[in-house]
C-alpha cells in the first residue's frame, strides 16, 4: 500500500493541535476520541485514517498530486505508538491518575510535533531499538497473531 | 484550563524543537570511527567492494532509508570497486547489537579489508559520501 507522504504529515498537525488542547484542558475523552483515530490508522490502515480522510478530500485537490507516492508501514506503525500513549494518557485522565495522563499526552504531543515540523521518522527510532530488547523482530508479534487467528 | 498541562505543552515544544534542530543538523553525517571493527563477508552473508562498501542497515518502518538506498546505489554506481550491500535490520539482530546499530538507516562504510571507517545514521548526502569514500579508498 502506498499513500500520499503529505497526508500522514497533514494528520501529524492535526494531531499535534488535538493534544495540545487535551493538555490545556485536561479532557480525557478528547484524548480517548484520539485514541480511538489512531487505532482506526494502525490496525484499519491509512485509506481510514480520519485525518487521512479530511486530508484526500479537502486537502488534495488544491494542491495537486505529489512527486511522489510512499510505502504505508511508517506512518502507520507511529499510528500504532501514538495509540498506546494515547490509550494510557487516557486510562490516566479518566481513572484520576492526572499525572500519568498528562506524560503519556505530552510524549504523544512531542511526537506528533516532531512529525509535522520536522518529518521526523518514529519507526526508525524505535522499532529497531524495541526489536533489540525483545530479541525479535515487533511486527512479527502482529503477523503471527494474525497467522493465528487464520488457523482458528 | 489546567495549568499544568499549559506547562507541559510549552516543555515538550521547547524539547521536541531542540531534539528536532539537532538532528537535522546531525543527520546523515559520516563520522570517523575508529576502524577498529571489522565485518568479515562471511558475516553481511554478501561480498565485501572491492575498493569499499557501504553497508546499509533498513527496516520496514524506515521512510528515510529509501531516499538513503538511492543515495548509496547511485555512488556505488558511479565508484568503481564500490558495493552498496542492504542489510535487514530486524532479520539480522545479532550484527545489529554487534555493530551497535541503534536505529536506520545507519549507513557503515568499509575499507578494502573490512574495517568500519565511517558510521552515519540518517540520509547521507552524496558529496559527502563520496568525499568519504575519496579518503579511505588507498
Amino acid at each position: 500500500m502506498y499513500v500520499d507522504p503529505r497526508g500522514p504529515r497533514f494528520g501529524a498537525a492535526v494531531t499535534t493541535a488535538v493534544l495540545a488542547a487535551v493538555l490545556i484542558t485536561g479532557s480525557g475523552w478528547l484524548l480517548a476520541a484520539q485514541a480511538l483515530v489512531f487505532a482506526l490508522g494502525a490496525f484499519g490502515g491509512l485509506r481510514i485514517a480520519p485525518y487521512g480522510l479530511v486530508f484526500r478530500l479537502l486537502v488534495r485537490p488544491r494542491i495537486g498530486p505529489p512527486d511522489q507516492m510512499e510505502f504505508e508501514a511508517p506512518p502507520r506503525f507511529a499510528q500504532g505508538v501514538g495509540f498506546v500513549f494515547a490509550a494510557v494518557g487516557a486510562a490516566g485522565y479518566l481513572g484520576g491518575v492526572t499525572a500519568l495522563g498528562v506524560v503519556a499526552t505530552a510524549g504523544a504531543f512531542g511526537a506528533a510535533f516532531l512529525n509535522a515540523a520536522f518529518d521526523f521518522c518514529l519507526g526508525c527510532e524505535v522499532h529497531l531499538r524495541l526489536s533489540r530488547l525483545l530479541g525479535r523482530p515487533v511486527i512479527r508479534y502482529v503477523t503471527d497473531n494474525r497467522r493465528r487467528e487464520a488457523h482458528a | 484550563m489546567s495549568l499544568i498541562g499549559l506547562v507541559a505543552v510549552v516543555a515538550a515544544l521547547v524539547a521536541a524543537t531542540v531534539f528536532g534542530l539537532v538532528r537535522r543538523r546531525r543527520g546523515g553525517r559520516l563520522r570517523v570511527t575508529d576502524a577498529a571493527e571489522r565485518v568479515a563477508a562471511e558475516t553481511l552473508g554478501s561480498a565485501l567492494g572491492e575498493r569499499a562498501t557501504l553497508v546499509q542497515f533498513s527496516s520496514a518502518f524506515c521512510r528515510p532509508c529509501v531516499a538513503t538506498r538511492h543515495v548509496l546505489d547511485a555512488v556505488a554506481g558511479t565508484v568503481p570497486g564500490v558495493r552498496h550491500v542492504e542489510v535487514d535490520a530486524e532479520s539480522h539482530l545479532d550484527l545489529v547489537r554487534q555493530l551497535d546499530v541503534m536505529s536506520t538507516p545507519t549507513t557503515l562504510l568499509l575499507d578494502s579489508r573490512g574495517r568500519i571507517r565511517r558510521r552515519a545514521t540518517g540520509v547521507p548526502r552524496r558529496e559527502a559520501v563520496l568525499a568519504a569514500l575519496a579518503e579511505v579508498i588507498e
